[in-house]
């Protein structure tokens, strides 16, 4: 069985970061990630397209090959397509890959598994056309394919990032349907201090919503009432904004209100997690070296709360400097030191993040739908099932499962999860802390009874 | 020629034949099989289990399942395959399957 000092889950920012930097203090590292080379989301497929659309999608994107190159070192074993779908105590990380099960130990783990784009259930979201505006931009980078005509929904910056791409790629969007008020943007004016420390994004926030004006994007802001209409696909959006009520027909719509963590894996190991209000979800604890309350485990990038990603790329290499200095790699004079300016570089990161949360808070409609909106699309339970589940004394989400199946199918409550604790949380007047969440358990990820019949034998023998 | 797809691919890249519900399609080797399907005017990936309603890709990242298609007889999520030679994809069926072959 192969043992290593660290491995890390996700070949994202955080997790190249991490490898790279735990690596160059002498730790033997492996990276498994999904994925066939490594980016993450944000930095997908940076290697191969940043020569062929680097152009598109700006230098915050091909920022991603200096990351990429971190992994090109010796002692780091990077297994890409690598379908992670257990992890037990000791640490042992069990995954799929190419058709066979495989297993590897680990020392200490840094969970660096990202974001999730927040559920945005809306009438007619679960329709063929209607995707996330992070599934849109997936689709720009990694394989160069554009929606023609696609709306856009929602509120965040995101949006108008990839609202700005598609005007570079030649496919600006049919419209920009936004959620968020000119009271929001008055809220979030008290932040504008902190924000200004941070003063690039706000640059680069007013270049893209220049890009989006100059190619003439129709934007309704303070949208309500949103819904997509359809039977067998999407093929308009419905909504009322400025007292006006609109239908535009598209045949795509992109929906976006902001990213959460991706908490699975961590919460399959038992970590806990708490509710962060600003944020509006779970964020798991975690102290100022991103190791979470079980020893060992570590916790960095967005999958830790939202910053962004260059905020991964910090958290990252933070976390390996102190998994360097625990288990005897690095001094810890010499782990301050070299964190002393990591630190400055988050907070600089984070300095805009309460402007842009307060600015462009998530969609009200779409965090507690109304009854007939289906929210687990994988068994189509609706938001009246839930509400109606809790009259019948039904008040944390696993008690839904035993109910009405919501958060059993293949995604495992990834895009339910929160929805349904919003629901819970709010008929039975009580917190989202106090309402909690799905209990997660491995598999993590679907694998067949072949996938684990290949398993190499010598890893089934010190299994059992 | 196939139907007008929603979606453009900006580049040509060299391609290989993929059947799909027994349809030969054209797709760029190597390419995503979500992202390539889509762009081939593919709009419905599979029927749902409890309702037989019609999905396609939705996250693009491999965790909402909504591109479950059978690759080879095998479910698999079509975002998280790359386009090789011969594929044989065929749309999961959900309850619609059984009255409607389509």
């Amino acid at each position: 069985m192969m043992r290593r000092d660290l491995v890390i889950i996700g070949a994202g920012p955080a997790g190249m970061a991490a490898a790279s930097e735990a690596a160059g203090r002498g730790l033997s590292v492996s990276i498994l990630d999904e994925q066939p080379r490594a980016g993450g989301q944000i930095y997908r497929d940076v290697d191969r397209v940043a020569p062929l659309r680097g152009d598109i999608l700006g230098p915050e994107y091909t920022h991603g090959t200096s990351l990429t190159a971190g992994l090109l070192q010796d002692a780091i074993d990077h297994i890409c397509g690598a379908v992670v779908w257990a992890i037990e105590e000791g640490f042992r990380i069990s995954f799929t890959r190419d058709g066979s099960g495989a297993q590897i130990d680990a020392d200490r783990i840094l969970l660096a598994t990202g974001a999730l784009e927040r559920p945005m259930p809306l009438p007619g979201w679960t329709l063929p056309g209607v995707m996330t505006a992070g599934a849109g931009q997936i689709l720009l980078k990694q394989s160069g394919v554009v929606a023609r005509h696609a709306i856009l929904v929602g509120s965040g910056p995101l949006l108008y990032l990839i609202a700005a791409q598609m005007v570079r790629a030649g496919t600006p969007p049919t419209a920009m349907i936004e959620t968020q008020t000119r009271g929001n943007m008055i809220h979030a004016a008290r932040h504008l201090g902190g924000a200004l420390r941070g003063w690039r994004y706000l640059v680069k926030g007013a270049r893209m919503l220049a890009e989006i004006t100059r190619a003439r994007v129709p934007r309704y802001t303070g949208a309500t009432g949103i819904s997509i209409e359809g039977t067998d696909k999407a093929r308009a959006v419905c909504f009322t904004s400025k007292g006006c009520t609109h239908r535009i027909p598209c045949d795509t719509v992109m929906l976006h209100h902001g990213v959460v963590p991706n908490t699975q894996a961590a919460r399959s190991m038992g970590v806990k997690h708490t509710w962060e209000t600003t944020q509006n979800c779970f964020i798991p604890q975690t102290d100022d070296w991103f190791q979470s309350g079980i020893e060992g485990v570590f916790i960095a990038g967005d999958g830790a709360g939202i910053g962004g990603a260059k905020a991964a790329e910090f958290a990252g290499r933070l976390a390996a400097l102190q998994i360097a200095c625990q288990t005897g790699h690095l001094p810890q004079a010499d782990r301050d030191q070299s964190a002393t300016m990591l630190h400055r570089q988050l907070a600089y990161e984070k300095a805009a993040r309460p402007f842009l949360d307060a600015a462009y808070p998530p969609c009200t409609e779409a965090l507690l739908p109304e009854d007939k909106t289906v929210i687990c699309r994988c068994e189509e339970v609706t938001a009246g099932d839930i509400r109606r589940f809790a009259k019948l004394g039904c008040i944390g989400p696993n008690q839904t499962k035993a109910f009405g199946r919501a958060g059993m199918g293949p995604c495992q409550g990834r895009y339910c999860g929160l929805s349904v604790t919003a629901l819970l949380a709010q008929a039975n007047d009580q917190t989202p802390d106090e309402t909690g969440y799905y209990r997660i358990r491995p598999p993590l990820k679907p694998v067949t009874l072949g996938e684990l019949a290949a398993m190499n034998d010598s890893t089934l023998d010190a299994t059992e | 020629m196939k139907t007008a797809s929603p979606f453009l691919e900006l580049e040509d890249t060299p391609r290989v034949d993929v059947s799909f519900e027994g349809t030969t399609l054209r797709l760029p080797v190597g390419a995503n099989l979500a992202a390539s399907l889509l762009a081939a005017g593919v709009e419905v990936f599979r029927h749902t289990p409890v309702s037989g309603a019609p999905r396609a890709p939705f996250c693009m990242m491999g965790a909402c399942f909504e591109c479950l298609v059978e690759v080879d007889g095998i479910a698999r999520q079509a975002c998280m395959i790359d386009v090789t030679e011969g594929l044989k994809v065929t749309r999961a069926h959900g309850r619609e399957a059984q009255n409607d072959a389509s």
